[in-house]
């Protein structure tokens, strides 16, 4: 067993855990924060994907202890109060999501795709993008549809910032 | 994933002395790897010793004729150095294809070949470049390195700490990913040193893990364009054979790949 | 149409808990004093259980009790079911071994659970796990059908010997035989439905609680249909009695089949609450998905089609046989026979049809509904006959399907379908327009000077949804109506509650169901809720499934709200001092026609339940139900036309275009609809192009994690094109048809017959991998 201190959504925490416990597992089982899913167990579906120091990272693949002292975003994280954040209201308008499983993933690696693009975004460069992240239900049209929705939106909420 | 002792040391030495210490003590880096073998209980390391925050093993340097980049170093900070996208744009690239944008963020170089998968990207720039690795312990050639499938020279506890890349005249990387893991079904890489020596390397292809590609080599140091590997035979002996690929699908995406790569070396 | 009436692409009110990561799924549910199983599962294909020994696993720190299959004999648990009886040509019912939900004695495949471990936590579960001791006794395994049908070939159940279940036919063999002597050309083709796993992305998973002060039962569990999951569990396991289970479904994330059924966990989970006296959670990992799991597909057929000198069809031939897996899963007896072969004369005229279809047990996880269930296969298999006559007859294959379209309805083809209506015609000229076919050739050719292979591949679908009329099903062997129920409460200050036995995964019926009450109120649909999967609050219901939901759930609620309107014009006159014919509703109010007199939706349901002012004699309360029991299938129906391109150094295939001219009657919500096409093309192309569930020899599973299964991703695919022509169905009041499983349905044989196009090799097994499409340029096997 271990303490862990980490920030969540701009709380801090603190939690004893074992060691072999996955930042995915704190998150669910420990801080009742379920929004975050397991998909698989091979790291690749992408349902656990959170923010660690800004980056989007599978939590499935990340031990507490690494993620000790860092700061974590989840999906519960992102809107400020009621407002939705861009990509939200994005994956909502343009229907990017159907059962809701793959979404607060989606949304998460979606985030840091347009971080990272800025501008610069197509479609072939979002689906390139999204390569580690599957959902079942969509065919990707939509949620494709989504992230270049939202990537607009981010540049005009950014530029009135 | 069966119970473990999760040790966080601040420099090499110290995660040595832990090493040394623990039954069965396993390094930890981006943990992309470890971690889901941890998880489906193929693993089960007594203590997890976590290099991945060790000041002294992340970053690059890149100088007029190596590029070095220490072991702790993620595949997307390799991919998005600018430095390294002009020194060695094939080694950027390569990089640029491990996995997915989350896979990126955390694996690193001297995760990826000290675990030296027979599917893995590194292992074949490591092999082409002809790269040295620098342990806590001596450098180690790159022809040396790689002892077949998920075995390398490294001796027990002994910890990489940079892999120093030559700068080649010509370097280019093609990989056709394998369609569900994502890693390669067949990746080659290919190398004109400065010095005019031809080297490359296949990875995903051989049941054997990376292995160089005498007759491509040959062929390309006689004439280095795509065409010239138009004749060139490879034979599907050793390969591996799956539902993804044959063993003779794979011996055509070695040439296949190697054309693309010398394309794409320019 | 109102704004957020029926025919308005609204946004989904489900949509604001999923994006802010509040979903309520199984596993995100925490009961006071909950434990946790996990399963030992039989790592052999085939074998005899000679022992278990849980000694050192319940000596485990937090270990409460292992369990295994003789305590369920003991505790006379009812093995699982198949609830539709098919029998054999010769008239012999179907041949069944027994499935318990743990393996007493023998186990018959890879997964199959033979015990169970309850811990306080779900990692001491799994630790202990690993410390039971099962002392297996191998036996030979037969991994496919063909193994499985050879003289000599292990056997699986006693009670099916030669490891047939059933030996079906359908169709008029004498015709068939006539019609193909006088025939002018024979086509034939041999393929294989590839094995596929469902993968909805929210593993299986189940909470158990038992309540020893009431003797009551609580079961969470990722299911499509609650009910039918209660009726099961107490009718036939003996766990519990019906009115003593609830069960609840709440947010399920996605289901494509693989949750209607009840599986062997659930069973066991409720068991065991009760002997461990607290609650029971098992979450099911990936791994544990691709080995239990109802897989779907796996065929092998032959077919044969006449064509007389006109090139007009006339007969069909199929012989198919099917894969079930070492048990028969809940409805798989009917989904290569009533799902599958009642679907062989496709949109086409065909005058005489013969179908044989042999099932088959095999040492692999039991098979069973996947999106489109009997349906895509169908439909593969005669689109892919289509295409292959064209090319022998050397005919345009838009031109060989539009001579042979049924253009006349109601049609009764020879496999017991009556089409009701549709325009197959008009499907086919929207989408060779959005392709541009015209332009085709010249593309083609372009391609060729770049040095790339391009084809274009056909797919003219027809699919039997709203499952469907109990009558005609009970005919057939179902053993359950599919009818559906649905009831509408007004409260008293006029919001709205919909209770629908209709379960939503994904398909968003919060908000289409909605959109119904919005349409005929003219209140928005904020003021509706939509309450479905949970047997306390809804009366009764059949799920989801069979694109049901909108032709049977909807029509359900759709009788119940003209119960409840007709009471509320009762009110309404009386209030008004009207007579009741003459009040209609507009925008929330009723109102008398011709005047300005009106009063409000709230100020009527206020009314029925003060009941200070109702007519004489009426009962008080606004709030009635109703139960919907469909007439006739429903046939949508649609063309593909799929264009790509293929790397003919590597074989890769990529996509050019994709277009979907679907036909689904009304659409309640266009943007839903779309979705819903969008999500089964993935399937259907992930079939055609990625997915293929493979064992080895001995039965052990190749393709066991998205390592090796391929999903399809997102650079996988193209952006589709759809569009829509319509004809409504005469069978249901609103002329709604489904569309939930269409894209699955019609768009592998697209695919493939896009690939044999560009190569100019018919030959070309699903998946078409690259390595494949290599292979079949390149000339070697
Ligand atoms: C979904 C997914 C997709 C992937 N796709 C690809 C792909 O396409 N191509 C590809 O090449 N890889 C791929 N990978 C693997 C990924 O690149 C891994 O991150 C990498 O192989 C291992 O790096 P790591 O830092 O994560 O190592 P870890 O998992 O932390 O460690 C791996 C092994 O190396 C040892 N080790 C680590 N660092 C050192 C050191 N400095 N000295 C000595 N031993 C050390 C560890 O003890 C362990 O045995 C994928 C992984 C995932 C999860
Ligand atoms: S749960 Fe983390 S990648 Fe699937
Ligand atoms: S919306 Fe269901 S998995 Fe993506």
């Amino acid at each position: 067993m271990s303490t862990v201190k980490l920030t969540v959504n701009g709380k801090a925490v603190s939690a004893d855990v074992e060691d072999r416990t996955l930042l995915v597992n704190l998150l669910r089982d420990h801080l009742n924060l379920t929004g975050t899913h397991v998909g698989c167990d091979t790291s690749q579906c992408g349902a656990c994907v959170v923010h660690i120091d800004g980056r989007a990272v599978k939590s499935c693949t990340v031990l507490v202890g690494q993620a000790d002292g860092s700061n974590v975003t989840t999906i519960e994280g992102i809107s400020k109060g009621d407002e939705l954040h861009p990509m939200q209201a994005a994956f909502r308008d343009n229907h990017g999501l159907q059962c809701g499983y793959c979404t607060p993933g989606m949304i998460m690696s979606a985030i840091d795709i347009v971080n990272r693009y800025g501008g610069k975004l197509d479609e072939d460069t979002v689906r390139h993008e999204l390569e580690g992240n599957i959902c079942r239900c969509t065919g990707y049209h939509n949620i494709v549809k989504s992230v270049l929705d939202a990537a607009g939106r981010m540049r005009v909420s950014q530029a009135a910032e | 994933m069966y119970a473990t002792t999760y040790h966080r040391p601040s420099s090499v030495d110290e995660a040595a002395a832990l090493f040394t210490k623990g039954s069965e003590a396993k390094y930890l880096a981006g943990g992309h790897t470890l971690i889901p073998v941890m998880k489906q209980r193929l693993a089960s390391p007594s203590d997890v010793i976590d290099l991945g925050k060790i000041k002294d093993l992340i970053g690059l340097e890149v100088s007029a004729d190596t590029v070095t980049i220490k072991t702790a170093t993620t595949h997307h900070d390799v991919a998005a150095s600018g430095p390294v996208q002009r020194a060695i744009p094939a080694l950027a690239h390569l990089a640029s294809m491990i996995g997915d944008p989350a896979v990126r963020y955390r694996g690193t170089i001297g995760g990826s070949i000290a675990n030296n998968d027979p599917a893995a990207d590194y292992p074949a720039a490591v092999l082409a470049l002809g790269a040295t690795i620098r342990t806590n312990k001596r450098s180690i050639a790159a022809d040396d390195f790689f002892k077949g499938l998920f075995s390398t020279a490294l001796a027990d506890g002994e910890i990489i700490t940079q892999v120093a890349f030559p700068i080649p005249a010509k370097a280019g990387y093609s990989k056709f990913p394998h369609p569900a893991s994502r890693f390669a079904l067949t990746g080659v890489f290919v190398v004109k040193t400065k010095s005019g020596d031809v080297r490359v390397a296949a990875t995903g292809a051989s049941q054997n893990g990376v292995m160089r590609i005498a007759a491509i080599e040959a062929a390309l140091k006689a004439n280095w364009s795509p065409g010239a590997l138009d004749s060139v035979t490879i034979p599907d002996k050793g390969l591996m054979s799956d539902i993804h690929g044959s063993s003779d699908y794979r011996a055509n995406l070695i040439k296949v790949m190697a054309q693309r790569a010398v394309a794409a070396a320019g | 149409m109102g704004v957020e009436g029926i025919g308005a692409s609204v946004v989904r009110k489900e949509d604001r808990r999923f994006i802010t990561g509040r979903g309520r799924y199984v596993d995100d549910i925490k009961l006071a004093g909950m434990t946790y199983a996990h399963f030992v599962r039989s790592p052999h294909a085939h074998a005899k259980v000679r022992n278990i020994d849980s000694s050192e696993a319940m000596k485990m720190p937090g270990v409460i009790g292992v369990h295994t299959g003789k305590e369920l004999v003991e505790d006379k648990i009812g093995n699982l079911i198949c609830g539709w009886a098919v029998s054999s040509k010769d008239g012999t019912p179907m041949k069944m071994g027994a499935w318990p939900a743990m393996a007493p004695e023998t186990v018959r495949f890879v997964g199959q659970a033979v015990a169970v471990v309850i811990a306080e936590t779900k990692n001491q579960a799994r630790d202990a796990a690993e410390a039971v001791v099962v002392d297996y006794e191998e036996l030979p395994a037969a991994a496919d059908i063909r193994a499985a049908i050879k003289p000599g070939a292990p056997q699986l159940h006693p009670e099916a010997p030669g490891n047939v279940v059933y030996d079906w036919a359908l169709g008029d063999e004498a015709a068939v035989k006539d019609a193909f002597s006088k025939a002018a050309n024979v086509v034939s083709l041999e393929l294989t439905n590839n094995r596929l796993v469902p993968n909805a992305m929210e593993p299986r998973a189940a909470i158990a609680d038992y309540d020893e002060a009431e003797e009551h039962f609580t079961l969470y569990t990722t299911s499509q249909n609650p009910h039918v999951a209660r009726l099961v569990l107490s009718a036939f396991y003996n766990i519990a009695q019906e009115h003593k289970l609830r069960v609840v479904a709440p947010d399920v994330g996605g289901g494509f089949g693989s949750k209607i059924f009840i599986y062997p966990e659930e069973m066991v989970a409720l068991w065991a609450s009760k002997k461990v006296r607290r609650p029971v959670k098992w979450t099911g990992d990936r791994s544990e998905a691709f080995l239990t799991d109802a897989h779907g597909r796996d065929h092998i057929s032959k077919a044969e089609m006449a064509f007389d000198k006109d090139n007009k069809i006339l007969a069909l031939r199929v012989k198919t046989h099917a894969n079930f897996g070492a048990y028969m899963s809940l409805f798989s007896s009917s989904v290569p026979t009533y799902l599958y072969a009642t679907l062989l004369s496709g949109q086409y005229n065909i005058p005489a049809i013969y179908a044989e279809v042999m099932g088959v047990y095999t040492n692999t996880t039991p098979v069973d509904a996947y999106r489109g269930a009997g349906r895509p296969e169908a439909s593969f298999l005669l689109e892919r006959l289509m295409e292959t006559a064209a090319r022998q007859l050397k005919v345009d294959p838009a031109e060989l399907r539009r001579k042979n379209f049924i253009t006349s309805f109601p049609h009764q083809t020879p496999v017991i379908m009556a089409y009701d209506i549709g325009d197959f015609g008009a499907s086919l000229d929207a989408a060779l327009k959005a392709i541009d076919y015209a332009g085709f050739p010249a593309r083609k050719e372009n391609a060729r000077k770049e040095g790339k292979l391009r084809g274009i591949g056909f797919s003219c679908y027809i699919e039997a949804c709203g499952i469907a009329p109990s009558k005609a099903v009970g005919s057939l062997g179902a053993g359950v109506g599919l009818w559906e129920s649905a009831e509408v409460r007004v409260n008293p200050v006029g919001t709205i509650e919909i209770l629908t036995g209709s379960h939503s995964h994904g398909q968003g019926h919060e908000t289409t169901f909605a959109q119904l009450v919005a349409e005929r109120l003219g209140i928005p649909i904020s003021q509706v809720s939509i309450v479905h999967g949970d047997t306390d609050k809804v009366q009764f219901g059949m799920g989801t499934y069979g694109s049901r939901s909108a032709a049977v759930g909807l029509t359900a609620i759709l009788k119940a709200m003209e119960k409840v309107e007709s009471k509320a014009k009762k009110i309404a006159a009386h209030q008004l001092e009207a007579s009741e014919d003459d009040i209609v509703i507009e925008n929330g109010e009723f109102k008398v026609t011709g005047t300005d007199k009106a009063i409000a939706l709230p100020m009527v349901a206020l009314a029925a339940y003060t009941a200070h002012n109702l007519p004489d004699g009426m009962e008080p309360g606004l709030k009635e139900g109703a139960f919907y029991d469909p007439t006739n299938f429903t046939f949508p129906a649609g063309a593909y036309i799929c264009e790509l391109e293929v790397d003919s150094a590597t074989g890769k295939t990529s996509f050019v275009n994709f277009v979907a001219a679907d036909d689904f009657g009304r659409l309640i919500n266009p943007m839903i609809v779309e979705g819903q096409v969008h999500g089964g093309l993935a399937q259907g192309i992930g079939q055609a192009l990625l997915e293929g569930a493979v064992y080895d020899v001995n039965g052990q599973p190749v393709t066991a994690s998205f390592m090796d299964y391929t999903m399809p991703r997102a650079d996988d695919l193209p952006s589709f094109k759809l569009s829509h022509t319509t004809t409504l169905c005469p069978g249901n009041p609103l002329g709604v048809k489904g569309c939930g499983e269409a894209g699955a349905i019609g768009a592998s044989a697209a695919v493939i017959n896009a690939i044999t196009d560009a190569i100019g090799n018919n030959k070309l097994e699903m998946p078409a991998t690259s390595d494949r499409v290599w292979h079949a340029i390149h000339g070697s096997a």
